[in-house]
């Protein structure tokens, strides 16, 4: 089976467990996790990933930074600021970010 | 010409821990209606209630601002920042999840449900200090009118957020009708009937229901039963 790989950055330890505690829970899922910014470009350049969701703790100009270099360099990749911190809104930031990539294939 | 979507009480998604019952009108945890995400900036309406003596374990929140508004019994918050403090009808919290915050939130009383409605509105700005308030609500100053008690502004009537939304109660009786003219360009307003029967420019709403209306500058509530309360949330459509 074909799994999605999702890249999550954020900066706090206790929440980025808990998110990749969530997302590795699904079967056809998994995630890797990194705090910041230069760590996720490194993930990027020896790892394939269908998502990366940009977690709290990063600068806005770190997250810009992120998003212009990922745009250069993985064009296809979608970047999805996540929001809320836990489970709440984790699996709809997913699945709506896998509607779009299906949409646009 | 507004532009409108009804949401009615029993559309909305759900989930029942046995403790915890709990209406999504927007996708939420293990609820996800691609058709129901949110409304502008307003993601998150939950209508929960938790079983007397129970309630949330330590969680994290990120970049959100929350805001719960008990309507029965007492919910008792405590979080990451020292903050210990319990909540009851005729008051409101708001939280500034920023950078992050962890928080514990449970039912005070061993014997009674608490059942408030926890709401999540995108921040304006991301990774912002972490901050908890907590409020009194004013009473109105006359009969059938709005009571602000949330704004973007610190200085104005009730708690505020990191967002341009401003959140109004009304309590009318039976025909009185209120005008409401939107604080914001691009601003959108959700109506959502906590007690009673109201009609909004036309469209009849029962408890629980629903109803979204933008792409105008105003509108109009009028009560239809004895007894309405309702919550208007202004939040923009673009953010």
């Amino acid at each position: 089976m074909m799994r999605t790989e999702i890249l999550v950055i954020g900066a706090d330890p206790d929440i980025l467990q808990t998110i990749l505690r969530l997302l590795n829970a699904e079967e056809s899922w998994h995630a890797d996790g990194v705090a910041g910014v230069k760590e996720a470009l490194t993930k990027c350049s020896i790892k394939t990933y269908d998502v990366l969701l940009l977690g709290a703790g990063q600068t806005m100009r770190e997250e810009e930074e992120l998003k212009t270099e990922l745009k250069r360099l993985y064009p296809a990749l979608p970047v999805i600021p996540h929001y809320g911190g836990g489970s709440g809104l984790l699996f709809a930031e997913i699945y709506l970010a896998l509607g779009k990539m299906n949409q646009a294939q | 010409m507004a532009q409108t979507v009804l949401h009615t009480a029993t559309s909305r998604g759900g989930a029942d821990h046995g403790w915890l019952k709990s209406y999504h009108t927007f996708s939420f945890a293990n609820y996800f209606n691609p058709e129901r995400v949110n409304f502008g900036a307003l993601r998150v309406l939950n209508d929960d209630t938790v079983d007397g003596g129970r309630g949330f374990g330590e969680h994290p929140h990120d970049n959100m601002e929350i805001i719960s508004i008990p309507l029965s019994g007492s919910l008792q918050h405590k979080d990451s920042m020292g903050n210990l403090a319990t909540i009851e009808p005729g008051e409101i919290q708001a939280m500034s999840a920023g950078t992050g915050i962890y928080h514990t939130e449970y039912n005070k009383d061993k014997d009674q449900p608490v059942k408030f409605l926890q709401i999540w509105v995108f921040p304006n700005k991301r990774n912002v200090e972490p901050r908890y308030d907590q409020l009194k609500i004013n009473a109105p100053e006359k009969p059938n009118t709005l009571v602000q008690i949330l704004s973007p502004n610190p200085d104005d009537a009730g708690v505020w957020i990191h967002q341009d939304a401003w959140f109004n109660l009304g309590k009318l009786e039976k025909g009185s009708k209120v005008d409401y003219t939107f604080q914001k360009k691009g601003n959108g307003a959700y109506i959502f009937v906590l007690e009673g029967e109201i009609e909004v420019d036309g469209q009849v709403l029962n408890k629980r229901d629903g109803f979204g209306i933008w792409d105008t500058d105003t509108f109009n509530i009028q009560a239809i039963s004895e007894q309405t309360e309702f919550l208007i949330m202004d939040v923009p459509m673009e953010f």
